[in-house]
């Protein structure tokens, strides 16, 4: 038998390693990040408190609307990473059995097994003007020139796309498994089209699973840095890029410091924001994730 | 439960795993560098000689700066920055040490060049640089596809759109100024000068940026792109250029008309450097000309070795002698110490040019 004291220490224990994880290196870099963004240079070597790193966030529209546009263009990936993915999962939870299950799944999970950076440089072979899709346009005879499919904003939202799917998938297919057949066939007994059981009883009852997709790839999406940098152009400046800029090529750590907590804060406004319209809590949520 | 004598072989030999451990940490040099700057015979000759391992990590400029800043100069016993960039970084951060020159052979180097490269990395009368390779940056063109590039204001040619590149850093910016009439060396000391000068420069490249098919990044992107053909004409290190004239002789590094961009990269010793006798001895053994020939040849660059040209094999010299008459030589613009602050102004300016559409 175990005193009371004796399980305490057992579940302190067990949840030491985890708070250790979290404090060391999730809070206190953190709070040091926080701290370091209220710093200004006054001259070499001397620092002062000040809300500037912050202001000029606000007030040099460089910066402000590269966020606007790192933001924009991560919720539209979101919205077809959700569009495309749908099928997929409704195929994996109500359609697909046993191995064939195990296996769509594995193959969803299969292009993760190599890096972020490998997947993005397959991307390139086969967009750049020398490359696989611009080959193939020309040896069918589709194209008489080379042309050029990387370095644009479509081949970023292509890359963050690919990169999302298996994120917003695994969620869905959660949320579909537990959708009872017979309520399905209940909405179609009452005369509902595929379109009005679809929107009326599938979507309702995927809602925590589309939610939880959705913010796990928009986070995703937001702080990625290698894809926007390899697959985007000279115009597509993606927000992780300007905080690497301060803090490597500009030496200058307490802005990119303010930077990356404004993209903490104004991304978690817009997950915020997003909760409360599609009236969901984060805690059922979590669940489905 | 251990026995005690079990436990006291276990307590025996952690501590000579300890001392082990020490002893071959006394033994390395932590070597932060740029690529190709260390080929292996010339690692495992020193290791040879001297019994001191090296080990390399592969760096930039800017990189490196960061790095010893994160660590207020600790984690590498002896960096390689560009002679332009240690005054500035150091007096805003502190991450070099002095260097000893009664350490260094001085009779070893090019007089001139380790004169030169003294005074601009001297902070507070203290010398923190000695030169090791220099080279430059210019244009690399393909003259068959873009026979009349001959300045970097021929990158913007509307007739080579989508084919041209440089690099969003402050060579660019440095280069357009020299090529647009302005001399941003001149204006380096007065601040609000140099930020209308680079507004200006921002403003042409902004125009630039419509021929320009990428802003590249990595060397072997932008040699890629140019061996395919995808990039015609770009502005792009020296050693780049005659790499590619080996394979194809259509490509040809050129000194630009308003001068190619002379840099010299450096040994520095980090503030926080643990192990700075092998730091020494790595110099001096770099600068022998038998070894400073061979690291020049893997780099494809030049050395600040005294007689080290002697030694190199032919085809670098010819390729120089092409891409560089007299005239050219005389033109190189050598990078003079970046003061603290002009690195802000120009950060900005590249900023705009990337985000803006």
């Amino acid at each position: 038998m175990m005193t009371k004291s004796a399980q305490r220490l057992t579940l302190f224990l067990l949840l030491a390693p985890a708070i250790l994880w979290l404090g060391l290196l999730i809070v206190l870099p953190h709070v040091e990040i926080l701290v370091l963004s209220f710093s200004e240079r006054v001259a070499p070597r001397v620092y002062a408190f000040g809300f500037g790193n912050y202001l000029e966030f606000f007030t040099e529209p460089l910066y402000w609307r590269t966020f606007a546009r790192t933001a924009g263009m991560s919720i539209l990936v979101t919205a077809l990473t959700l569009v495309l993915a749908f099928p997929i999962a409704l195929y994996i939870a109500r359609v697909a059995q046993g191995r064939l299950k195990a296996m769509l799944l594995l193959l969803c999970l299969l292009p993760f097994w190599v890096s972020e950076l490998v997947r993005t440089l397959g991307w390139m072979m086969i967009l750049r003007e020398t490359g696989v899709l611009s080959y193939v346009l020309q040896a069918t005879g589709l194209t008489a020139e080379r042309v050029e499919f990387l370095y644009n904003d479509g081949a970023v939202i292509l890359g963050l796309v690919y990169g999302g799917l298996l994120f917003m998938i695994v969620p869905l297919a959660n949320a579909l498994e537990s959708l009872e057949p017979a309520v399905v066939e209940a909405g179609f007994d009452l005369g509902g089209s595929r379109w009005t059981v679809l929107r009326r009883i599938v979507i309702p009852h995927a809602m925590p699973g589309i939610v939880a997709g959705s913010i796990i790839v928009f986070m995703l999406t937001v702080g990625n840095f290698a894809t926007p940098v390899l697959l985007g152009g000279k115009n597509g400046l993606w927000f992780t890029e300007q905080i690497y800029a301060q803090f490597i090529t500009r030496f200058n750590w307490p802005q990119g410091a303010a930077f990356g907590m404004l993209l903490l804060l104004l991304s978690s406004a817009i997950v915020w924001l997003g909760l409360r319209l599609t009236g969901q809590s984060l805690g059922t949520t979590l669940k489905q994730a | 439960m251990l026995t005690k004598r079990a436990s006291l072989k276990l307590a025996t030999a952690l501590a000579a795993l300890m001392v082990v451990g020490t002893a071959q940490a006394a033994e390395k040099l932590r070597l932060l560098t740029w690529a190709d700057y260390v080929p292996k015979d010339v690692m495992e000759q020193f290791t040879k000689e001297t019994g001191i391992e090296v080990e390399v990590t592969l760096s930039n400029n800017e990189e490196m700066i960061s790095k010893l800043r994160a660590t207020q100069g600790a984690g590498f016993d002896l960096v390689q920055p560009s002679q332009d960039r240690i005054a500035g970084p150091q007096a805003e951060f502190g991450i070099y040490k002095p260097l000893d020159l009664s350490k260094i052979k001085s009779d070893l180097f090019i007089a001139s060049m380790l004169e030169a490269t003294k005074k601009n990395t001297t902070v507070e009368g203290k010398v923190y640089g000695v030169p090791h390779i220099w080279g430059t940056d210019g244009l690399i063109v393909n003259t068959k596809a873009a026979p009349k590039v001959a300045d970097y204001n021929d990158l913007c040619d509307a007739a080579l759109a989508g084919k041209t590149s440089f690099r969003a850093k402050r060579p660019a910016l440095i280069a357009f100024a020299f090529a647009n009439g302005m001399d941003p060396f001149a204006s380096y000391k007065d601040p609000k000068a140099y930020a209308a000068m680079m507004d200006k420069v921002g403003a042409k490249l902004a125009e630039c940026k419509k021929t320009v098919k990428f802003f590249w990044d990595g060397k072997d992107q932008l040699l890629n792109a140019l061996r395919s053909g995808e990039v015609v004409a770009a502005m792009a290190w020296d050693t780049g250029g005659w790499k590619l004239n080996s394979e194809n002789a259509d490509i040809k590094f050129i000194a630009p008309k308003s001068g190619a961009l002379g840099w010299v990269d450096t040994f520095a010793i980090p503030a926080k450097g643990r192990n700075d006798d092998a730091a020494y001895k790595w110099i001096n053994f770099n600068m022998k000309p038998e070894i400073a020939a061979k690291v020049a040849a893997s780099a494809g660059n030049f050395t600040a070795s005294n007689g080290a040209d002697k030694l190199m094999q032919g085809k670098l010299k010819d390729q120089f002698a092409e891409s560089f008459p007299k005239a050219a030589i005389d033109n190189i613009k050598w990078y003079p110490a970046v003061p603290a602050g002009i690195e802000e102004i120009e950060g900005k300016v590249l900023d705009r040019l990337k985000a803006g559409s």
